[in-house]
């Protein structure tokens, strides 16, 4: 291979990881900004105008803060654990295709990491290897938070993979590829997944949820039961990875969420705008620019999922973990049991949108079970 | 030449590249001044008791044992689900295969949500639910005496 397409390959892998880390560190500042709206205070103001140095800031604390590994803990492994939970997170940004191609000197680049065959299959298989990090991490500090909050996470994840994996299955079933760009492709202008698989698209951004164990399903570092969970006798950078690794995981899950259900690069009107640049500014040039806006895009989308993660966080109370277990095996594993069914069938029949059926039967019941339900008792009885 | 596997083993050397950096970097400019107070285990400012690997709920294992049985299902799912539609099987079968493939998938699952309703029916999914103990020694105390106070100073009105 040539020296261009060595740098080109060289440039696409720095410049993935470079947005990726980016977006991660401004999220940890959006995170408290939003925090501080929703609950009507100012949030970080005062590193730089707005606090825009707060993730600097907040960078350096980590550095120069000492970190101490407790006696009785396993060394490498307690190393080894936020190691690997930042190592899962990054590895799963190489395959998302951020945009169409960009054309230069006869070539034509696709604006994404790898493309990989089984691209959706291999998003899966990191998000399943996410797990050893926080189980390793909190076994090997050898204290009774962490081992608990380990555990917990361990059986939250698994749990909510297997709806994952079964919306995810739907998805595959009508796109007929495991190609993430395959399914982009098909999802051109307006034609988005989300609205032929509208229970798959809950049941995945309910499951994102629970992998990225953000609230309401944060129950593996529940402060007031577990002090820290698995993170409890971390410091410094160690802590850093973990803490980072989550913002890393809830950027990436909002973009494959963006990817299968909500179109990725794909936008209304696409074509149009298409047909305008490439008339005004050649078809290069045109064909660049226009995959520029595709890009901008599917970061307005991954922005608006990361915002979405934070406002959840301050709307939705946590679960008690018996709720948490019983949403995840008895409500969202039938349920896209019950999707993959339907899918099959509409496939079959000819009509995209079968799922919906299931959408109109839940609405249905849900609004028979609200006017059969007794009124709620007050106590004391005579208010 | 390389696969495309190739180049994720490039994003991978430059994943573990930055993580090494950023660990070193940590090393080299953090403060080290361990103590023995510093050493032990965070209990909350207690001493530790006994080691920490404690037994847990064994409800965890029986997750961990549902979870996978339906995983291996899942990855004989993933192949299936990227042949069930593919035209030019159904063109040759005159739309038998999909069908087929389907009603194939459905004995198949259906099987295995057997396993699940099993475990469910058998309360395997169900998790304990904190109830708060009632002391149960004898009071000297009349219990309607504390109803009665309750309702006096209630604020409910």
């Amino acid at each position: 291979m040539d020296t261009a397409s060595w740098i080109i390959k060289a440039l696409i892998i720095v410049g993935v990881f470079a947005v990726t880390l980016l977006i991660a560190t401004y999220s940890t500042l959006a995170e408290r900004k939003i925090a501080g709206f929703m609950q009507d205070r100012l949030g970080p103001d005062r590193a730089g105008p707005f606090g825009v140095f707060q993730p600097l800031a907040d960078a350096v604390k980590m550095f120069f803060k000492e970190d101490f590994i407790p006696a009785q803990a396993n060394k490498w492994l307690f190393i080894a654990g936020p190691c690997l939970s930042m190592l899962t997170a990054l590895m799963t940004s190489a395959v998302i295709p951020f945009g169409d191609t960009i054309r230069y000197e006869e070539q034509t680049i696709a604006v994404q990491g790898v493309e990989l065959n089984v691209g959706i299959l291999y998003v899966f298989g990191i998000v399943s290897l996410g797990v050893y990090g926080l189980m390793i991490g909190g076994w090997a500090s050898n204290n009774k938070f962490s081992l608990l909050g380990a555990v917990r996470a361990a059986s939250q994840n698994i749990s909510y993979e297997i709806a994952l994996g079964l919306s995810i299955i739907a998805i595959i079933m009508s796109a007929g590829s495991l190609s993430l760009r395959d399914i982009v492709n098909q999802q051109h202008g307006f034609a988005w997944n989300i609205f032929y698989q509208p229970v798959g698209f809950i049941i995945f951004v309910t499951c994102a949820f629970a992998e990225c164990n953000r609230t309401p399903f944060d129950l593996p570092e529940c402060e007031t039961e577990l002090v820290g969970g698995y993170h409890t006798e971390y410091s410094s950078m160690k802590l850093g990875f973990y803490l980072f690794s989550e913002y890393i995981n809830m950027f990436i899950s909002s973009l494959v969420v963006s990817t299968l259900y909500l179109g990725g690069f794909n936008y209304p009107g696409m074509d149009w705008v298409y047909a305008k640049l490439t008339a005004l500014a050649g078809d290069t040039t045109g064909h660049n620019l226009a995959t520029l806006i595709g890009f901008l895009a599917l970061f307005f989308k991954g922005l608006f999922g990361v915002f979405f993660f934070m406002w959840v966080r301050w709307t939705v109370p946590r679960f008690r973990f018996d709720q948490l277990m019983d949403l995840g095996w008895k409500a969202l594993f039938p349920l896209a049991i019950l999707n993959i069914f339907f899918t099959g069938a509409g496939e079959m029949l000819g009509y995209h949108g079968f799922t919906w059926i299931i959408v109109g039967i839940m609405t249905i019941l849900a609004a028979t079970n609200a006017v059969k339900a007794p009124p709620r008792k007050m106590y004391p009885a005579d208010v | 030449m390389y696969s495309d596997f190739g180049q994720i083993l490039l994003f991978i050397i430059v994943a573990i590249a930055i993580i090494g950096a950023i660990l070193i970097a940590n090393k080299i400019i953090r403060p080290n001044l361990p103590n023995e107070e510093k050493l032990t285990t965070y209990e909350s400012g207690e001493d530790p008791v006994g080691n920490a690997n404690v037994q847990f709920n064994a409800r965890f294992y029986v997750v961990a044992l549902v979870f996978v049985l339906f995983e291996v299902e899942l990855l004989f799912l993933f192949p299936w689900a990227t042949v069930f539609g593919r035209p030019e099987l159904i063109a040759q079968t005159n739309g038998r295969w999909g069908w087929f493939a389907l009603g194939e998938m459905l004995i198949f699952v259906g099987i295995l949500s057997l396993g699940l309703a099993y475990a469910w029916v058998k309360g395997y999914l169900d998790w304990i639910r904190p109830e708060p103990k009632k002391p149960d020694y004898a009071l000297k105390i009349p219990k309607d005496l504390y109803q009665k106070i309750n309702q006096k100073y209630s604020t409910h009105r």
